[in-house]
């Protein structure tokens, strides 16, 4: 639709100019026109003065960094939308003057609290929930991915797995992997989760806000909130102490922390305050996994630094037990780093820094305690489980690979190896059939008692640097970034889930402290898709580069990438940008690198020597450079026209055709940092962005300054739908976010504070339904959606919606099916009703005649998933719907038949198309909250509808 | 304490023989160990675990297995088909009696005591009573094809191929019904004997499991492999509230490069030995009250006794291997050089003599005369003696033929200081005294034992002027004689822990006196008591740290012109024990390195204590004075030994 509408601008002359040939699209939707003037370029209607203007404005020393800013009130963490408070004293109105600062705002609500009126914008979060976005502006944060206090947690069935990340609690469920539930209500960080031992649909959690939380995790429902006040720092539960659950809280000292028992007061009320603490243990370690309880509770061991301390409840009396070679320096690496306890006997099993593992028995007694030792790790063990029946027990570390230790014996043991990242944590089901264990690449897997991974859980993977920063799959719409080493990941947005990882330097990963490894430096996408180029260096000294660009194919075939050419030293060094040309037009796929060695090299797709001419491969067609300077950033024009090369402090735009110099821009500003040019009707604009903190923008066809703003730009970004181009600033305050269009130098948007950190990379996603905000300040994501990754690697975007809204329904219904656990009673009485119900459906079908299946109806259908207030009065459907579901006539010609099929299918499948159409509209409509359209749509399908009625025979009347 | 020319000895290649077999006596608290080489030696694990006797070895009698029976009879049995019971009084063989079954493989006591039960080549096993003083041949328990009440197959899988014997090298059965084996797969497996059913399997090693040994409370056992690892098995209760038992493997000690051959398990510790020759005796904390000297691992690998001899007129050594002698003259030097320098040698030093032994006994002692121109030696049988005469650069040997019907062995042999005199202490207790002429011998006098004793005497001093002779057994006091008089002079009073070195000072005769328990003591000869000085360090007691020391001293010498200097080693520290200086208490610090050379004197003097202990040199087997200013000390570097071994088990070491 919007392809049909756009206006194509081709070729405007204008030689003075330097052009050759351009080419824009404008969109008629957003009610920019454009009319080109023969002979003498182009320009838009009336702008012309109105940019003068601005220009002036910003070089007059306006700046964005206005006095405005918006801040969350602290605890506003319901998703109202976005919240914006003015300074103490300060009205919004007088805000709004400076042209570079904050809009006027519309309205201030009583409450302090801004609410935008169509739709509502908040930063949600979505990669692992680490660090914490402190106090963004108006967030509401939330994690898909997973960080575990504790490993995740097993419901008796096995049905779920929980996990903890960020604020919330995620309900997956181990068949499908998918997210049923996400459990809110904490106001910080959830730091513990346990399921209730005395009733196993629910789960206690605790959090850094002093609370504990019962929920029922299978409808998500908060059941009550018990209110402890100190910061709880971990959470057990056992199973005798049936009123009571255990936490860790620092009183004191601030690396000092205490296991004490939080009594949970019987009530019938939601919250419940529960102060009543006792003292267990003190001097141990805040992480659950330096405290286990072993038999059914009757001890609990905590271990911490070079002492292991076992609590007996029974006898009140606490036992510690000193590694002897602790203070030696040749075994100072014996420090404890986890513990479990035998379920079934007295035995406690301590990892340790060294990887030993230790097996500790009789330590009831201070003298004739002993233990074992199995080592097999050569790195520190991470954590460690014991199988439910105890036979066997779990370990992993940084080898990521989980090792089974069966009958606690060094030599009987198995192991589940390459799991991709090092082990953080083990969790075992309750039944015992499947283990889990989560992974520093934001990773859970669950496996199989025989050692077989089912299933993984991928949120984004964690890789210590992004270097290729943010990029879009064109086809699958995914996000692509630094995945695994050595990886690129394809990480699906909407349904928050790795979609599948590519190797590009396809070498084994070795783990190893201080190996200097290949990295993956950039990446990027051309021709809608088809290409893929990835350049790869590793530098292991200062003149020992190792580089290699890598060029991959869309194989429609196989769905993925294939390697098609390979460049070693592409460039003499490092490579600083990579750009496809992506025109629509452009009959060779054209790429293009820059590099620190002073050139840009021109890479075309050309047959191969092959003599069937059948494999192409890419060679390079031009080698640019500029005074020795080196290349920093390569752009090309939206139209593939031009290129724009930078060379530290200049910009260079060079025809693509001809590969000439047509200009230079020197702004004299500091290197430049970013460069892109704008887009749709700003397209006769280049941004740059340099490393003093100039924003600048220049005209290309005045070949001019246009404007520029001191604004200390770490990201830029064009959307690619619109003009909108987003700029993050960083500076000590923390991160701004500003949205705006080259033609204006006032921003249309401007988000302060979006993160504290200094925001790496950006991106605009193209969203697949689009929203629509009708409040201007909230217009720019309509279209798309905006990404962006902070340093500590927290993938934020500004939403609508709620974390629960964002649940497909398809993931809901998962839960309705998942009734019944599968036991062999169900296996044996199932099979049995099975029967039963086939035998008394045979005995049916004799019986009577069959009823048509009302689902496969179109009719019925539609008109149960039709909302009932836009539906026709009943007793104008009624004759429909009874109709429908009356048998048809028996045919009495049979030369009728096949035509009326064939009508029929016609029709259906008519009707079938026009239902998609509907069906989507229907969301918009939903979405906008007009009224007015719906009823309009509305009436079109009915007429379909009435258009089949008025179809059907009614024949059959006269033969009764 | 001056400074002395060191010549560093590291010629002397001695190589231990490895150990077989290891049994424990609980009710004397000793071990016997025995060697492959055939030589039974007997620690006292209550004095220090010093080796107080040994009986030397027998080329044709393999020793396979070792027990101790009836209180503290000890038997052996090997390969020659022969089981012998030992003498520990005499140190001698009491009798050997065939088993006629061929080689023995195995020997166990019953738990009473009364029965020895063998087994042999040919299949059998064979009862023998244990009579008072004999064993009588009681029953023969043919080999079993069809009553066997149980038969336990093992399976034979040897990490994954089967394609080997599964032996089992160990079995052990305890008071409840359970069998423990060990077997060549690298398991320990536990049955019960009621039913023959195999309970519990424990897979430890990749190679052999070649011995075990379970305690007298059977709580506890232990195996070694044949990758050097020990084992420790426990019986630990499955939960601190249930009466149930379970055993566990809990800790591996790694003190072995070779094959574990043998293990025995006391009350306190865990012990082993094996082809590495060492002895390993490692104590079980829990068991330990308190932490102390008996909590330390202890690794025996030298005989407590010297194998050196050295003539310090003619500057040559004389070592003693199992089958041959060696006569070494040390190299010489004319550069000087500063402390710590290492000197050129201007003339190396020369191997004399190679002396090798008639017939299949081992070396029991051996001696230089310090002029050089005698060596006596003895083995189990015979008494050999020597007269070496020097004609520039050749050397001829003369053995002294007709040697009396009474010397036939020596426990212990030694010149006088002029080389004129011969003292002889032979195993029934006695000492001969033979007169030395040129080319022939005269036999002096024999001081008897006295009456009702038959302990043989292993240690003997004779003072610089040769008219005091000290004699010490493994328990009863030390016997001073008058060499004039030829009579008993007296009797050092007898202390709890076995004599480890005896010497009797120049000018003062003054009987010098270290026992196991690392006390030293100074006896005044002519005046029949303890000097001063030897009572002011009882009453102020020694270093705790001297005390700590884990090797008897095995060496005690004099300085001739420095009569307070006492020169003493064991194997990891010489010391010179200055008598004027004050004695240091367990604040000082005992081992001070090289004094300081830049502090003034005063604070010297101040942190000066009599104990002037050099650890330079070690393992130290031998360390004397050859004249005022030359020391000679004789090192066997651990390294070299094991060099010496066959290559153990070849196992993969993570990150190589």
């Amino acid at each position: 639709m919007v392809e049909q509408e756009r206006v194509r601008v081709v070729r405007c002359g204008g030689s003075e100019l330097n052009f050759r040939r351009a080419v824009f699209s404008a969109d008629s939707k957003y009610g920019a026109t454009r009319r080109c003037r023969p002979g003498r370029g182009w320009s838009l209607p009336g702008a012309a003065g109105k940019n003068c203007q601005a220009r002036r404005d910003s070089l007059g020393g306006g700046s964005w960094l206005g006095k405005g800013c918006m801040r969350a009130p602290p605890g506003t963490r319901d998703g109202a939308g976005v919240c914006v408070l003015c300074e103490e004293g300060d009205t919004p109105q007088a805000r709004g003057t400076a042209p570079w600062g904050a809009r006027p705002l519309p309205r201030l609500s009583p409450a302090g609290r801004l609410r935008g009126p169509g739709g509502r914008a908040h930063v949600s979060r979505i990669g692992w929930a680490l660090g914490r976005l402190e106090d963004g502006p108006g967030v509401d944060v939330y994690a898909t991915a997973v960080a575990l206090p504790r490993g995740p947690s097993f419901f008796r069935t096995e049905s779920y797995i929980f996990c903890v990340s960020g604020d919330f609690v995620k309900v997956y469920s181990t068949a499908t992997e998918e997210c049923v539930h996400i459990l809110q209500g904490h106001r910080n960080l959830v730091t513990g989760i346990q399921l209730n031992p005395n009733n196993h649909l629910q789960l206690y959690s605790c959090s850094f806000d002093g609370t504990i939380k019962l929920w029922d995790y299978v409808d998500g429902i908060l059941i009550k909130t018990f209110i402890v006040g100190h910061k709880l720092h971990a959470l057990f539960t056992v199973a005798r102490a049936e009123d009571s659950v255990f936490v860790t809280i620092n009183k004191e000292k601030p690396d000092i922390f205490q296991l004490v028992s939080v009594k949970l007061p019987k009530s019938s009320s939601q919250e419940i305050e529960s102060k009543e603490l006792s003292f267990v243990l003190d001097y141990i370690n805040q992480s659950p996994k330096y405290i286990a309880f072993g038999n059914e509770g009757e001890y609990v061991a905590a271990v911490r630094d070079f002492y292991l301390s076992v609590y007996f409840f029974k006898k009140k009396t606490t036992s510690r037990f000193t590694l002897s070679s602790s203070r030696n320096k040749k075994h100072a690496k014996n420090n404890f780093t986890c513990v479990a306890c035998h379920p079934k006997e007295d035995c406690i099993a301590t990892g340790h820094k060294d990887g030993k593992i230790r097996l500790w028995r009789n330590f009831d007694d201070d003298k004739k305690y002993t233990y074992t030792c199995l080592h097999w790790h050569h790195d520190m063990v991470m954590d460690l489980a014991f199988s439910v029946t105890g036979t066997s027990l779990l370990s992993g570390g940084r080898e990521s690979v989980l090792v089974e230790w069966r009958d606690a014996a060094e030599k009987n043991k198995e192991f589940l190896p390459r799991l991709g990242a090092t082990i953080e944590h083990i969790s075992v089901s309750p039944a015992g059939d499947l283990f889990c264990t989560s992974h520093s690449d934001n990773k859970i897997i669950v496996i199989h008692r025989n050692l077989e991974a089912s299933a993984v859980i991928q949120g984004l993977v964690k890789d210590s640097n992004i270097f290729t920063g943010l990029m879009i799959d064109p086809r699958t719409k995914a996000l692509v970034l630094n995945g695994k080493p050595g990886h690129l990941q394809f990480y699906s947005l909407q349904s928050d889930k790795q979609l599948y990882n590519l190797d590009i330097v396809q070498q084994e990963y070795i783990n190893d402290y201080g190996l200097i490894q290949i990295e993956l430096t950039k990446a990027a996408f051309g021709c809608y898709g088809n290409w893929l180029a990835t350049v790869e260096q590793r530098q292991e000294k200062e003149t020992e580069l190792e580089l290699q660009m890598k060029l991959w194919m869309y194989n429609k075939k196989t769905q993925g990438f294939v390697l098609n050419t390979k460049v070693n030293m592409p460039h003499e060094d490092h490579i600083t940008a990579l750009c496809f040309c992506n025109a629509e037009k452009s009959e060779n796929p054209t790429l293009v690198t820059a590099s620190k060695d002073g050139h840009f090299k021109v890479w075309i797709l050309t047959d191969d020597s092959d003599i069937y001419k059948k494999a192409v491969g890419w060679t390079c067609d031009f080698v640019g450079s500029y005074h020795k300077y080196q290349a920093t950033n390569c752009c090309f024009s939206e139209d593939g026209s031009l290129l724009a090369v930078s060379f530290e402090e200049i910009v260079t735009i060079w025809d693509s055709e001809t590969w000439e110099l047509k200009c230079t821009f020197c702004q004299r500003a500091g290197k430049i940092r970013h460069l892109c040019f704008g887009r749709l009707t700003c397209s006769k604009y280049l941004l740059g962005a340099t490393e003093n903190g100039i924003l600048c923008c220049w005209n290309l066809l005045s070949c001019a300054l246009e404007w520029s703003a001191k604004l200390n730009v770490r990201v830029m970004e064009p959307d690619l739908n619109s003009e909108n181009i987003a700029a993050i600033s960083h500076s000590s305050m923390g991160s701004d976010l500003f949205v705006f269009k080259p033609s204006e130098p006032r921003p249309l948007y401007i988000q302060k504070n979006i993160s504290r950190e200094e925001v790496q990379w950006g991106v605009f996603v193209p969203r697949d339904v689009p929203e629509s905000f009708t409040s201007e300040a909230y217009q720019w994501l309509n279209r798309s959606q905006f990404y962006f990754l902070t340093k500590s690697q927290s993938l934020l975007t500004l939403s609508t919606k709620s974390p629960e809204e964002k649940l497909t329904p398809t993931s809901k219904q998962l839960l309705a099916e998942e009734s019944l656990p599968t036991t062999p009673f169900y296996f044996i009485l199932g099979k049995h009703r099975q029967q039963q119900d086939e035998k008394l459906n045979a005995a049916l079908e004799n019986e009577l005649v069959q009823l048509p299946l009302t689902e496969n109806i179109p009719a019925i259908s539609e008109l149960l998933h039709t909302p009932a207030h836009v539906l026709p009065s009943a007793s104008f459907l009624c004759s429909m719907f009874v109709n429908s579901l009356l048998l048809s006539k028996e045919s009495k010609s049979a030369e009728e038949i096949p035509d009326d099929v064939d009508m029929e299918e016609e029709k259906e499948r008519d009707d079938s198309d026009e239902e998609n159409d509907f069906t989507e509209k229907v969301q918009d409509t939903d979405n906008t909250d007009l009224g007015e359209d719906i009823i309009h749509q509305l009436s079109k399908s009915e007429e379909k509808e009435l258009r089949k009625f008025r179809k059907v025979d009614y024949s059959w009347i006269t033969a009764l | 304490m001056g400074e002395f020319k060191v010549h560093r000895v590291r010629f002397f290649n001695y190589v231990p023989s490895g150990i077989r077999c290891v049994a424990y006596n609980n009710q004397s608290n000793r071990l016997a160990v025995s060697r492959t080489d055939g030589t039974v030696e007997i620690y006292n694990l209550s004095a220090n675990y010093f080796q107080e006797k040994f009986f030397p070895g027998h080329e044709s009698r393999a020793t396979e297995a070792l027990c101790w029976a009836k209180g503290q009879r000890l038997f052996s049995a090997g390969l020659n088909g022969e089981i012998i019971e030992y003498d520990l009084q005499a140190l001698n063989i009491k009798y050997a009696m065939d088993a006629f079954g061929g080689p023995i493989w195995s020997m166990a006591a019953s738990p009473s005591g009364s029965q020895l039960l063998v087994g042999c080549e040919d299949g059998s096993v064979k009862l023998f009573q244990i009579t008072p003083g004999k064993i009588q041949f009681e029953r023969n328990f043919d080999r079993q094809k069809r009553s066997a009440i149980h038969k336990m197959l093992v399976d034979r899988q040897y990490m994954g191929v089967s394609k080997r014997k599964c032996i089992i090298w160990g079995v052990a059965f305890l008071s409840d019904g359970t069998v423990i084996s060990v077997d060549s797969a690298g398991k320990v497996q536990f049955w019960d004997s009621a039913t023959g059913t195999l309970v519990k399997n424990h897979l430890i090693a990749n190679a052999d499991v070649q011995s075990i040994a379970v305690s007298d409370q059977e709580d506890s056992f232990v195996v070694g492999t044949a990758e050097g690892t020990v084992f420790h098995f426990q019986l630990v209760s499955v939960t601190s509230n249930s009466s149930e038992k379970q055993w566990v493997r809990t800790k591996p000690f790694q003190h072995h490069t070779h094959d574990v051959r043998a293990v025995a398990h006391s009350p306190t510790a865990l012990i082993s030995g094996g082809t590495d020759t060492h002895l390993v005796i490692r104590p079980l904390m829990e068991k330990v009250e308190v932490k102390n000297y008996d909590a330390a691992l202890r690794k025996i690998t030298f005989p407590h006794r010297r194998l050196i001899s050295c003539s310090k007129k003619k500057q040559l050594l004389l070592f003693q291997f199992a089958h041959h002698l060696e006569l070494w003259q040390l190299g010489s030097t004319v550069a000087t050089g500063k402390n710590g320098d290492t000197l050129p040698l201007s003339k190396d030093a020369d191997h004399l003599l190679h002396l090798k032994t008639k017939g299949p006994e081992n070396i029991i002692c051996s001696c230089i005369s310090p002029c050089g121109s005698w060596i006596a030696y003895s083995t189990a049988s015979r008494f050999f003696l020597y007269r070496l005469s020097y004609e520039r650069d050749n050397i001829s040997l003369q053995r002294v033929s007709k040697m009396p019907a009474f010397l036939r062995s020596a426990l212990q042999i030694l010149f006088s200081e002029d080389s004129a005199k011969l003292f002889v202490a032979s195993n029934q207790g006695s000492l001969h005294i033979i007169r030395l002429l040129e080319g022939s011998f005269k036999h002096l006098h024999t001081f008897q034992p006295q009456s009702g004793t038959v302990e043989s005497m292993c240690l003997l001093a004779v003072s610089p002027d040769g008219n005091w002779l000290a004699a010490s057994g493994t328990s009863a006091g030390v016997h001073v004689y008058n060499v004039k008089n030829l009579k008993l002079h007296c009797t050092v009073p007898a202390y709890n822990f076995p004599v480890t070195a005896l010497a009797i000072a120049p000018s003062t005769n003054n009987l010098v006196i270290a026992h196991s328990d690392q006390q030293v003591f100074e006896y005044s000869i002519p005046d029949k008591q303890y000097t001063e000085w030897s009572r002011t360090i009882q009453k102020q007691g020694f270093h705790h740290l001297w005390l700590q020391r884990d090797t008897p001293i095995t060496h005690i010498s004099f300085h001739l012109k420095r009569p307070m200097h006492i020169l003493l080693h064991d194997a990891y520290m010489f010391c010179i024990i200055d008598k004027s200086l004050p004695l240091p208490n367990d604040k000082t610090l005992l081992y001070n390195p090289l004094p300081p050379k830049n502090e003034s004197d005063v604070i010297r003097r101040r942190t000066a204590h009599a104990f002037k202990i050099s650890k330079i040199y070690k393992p130290l087997l031998f360390m004397d004075l050859l004249d005022e200013r030359t020391l000679v000390a004789v090192e066997r570097p651990l390294d070299d030994i094991i060099a010496q071994l066959p290559p153990p088990i070849k196992k993969k070491k993570f990150g190589t």
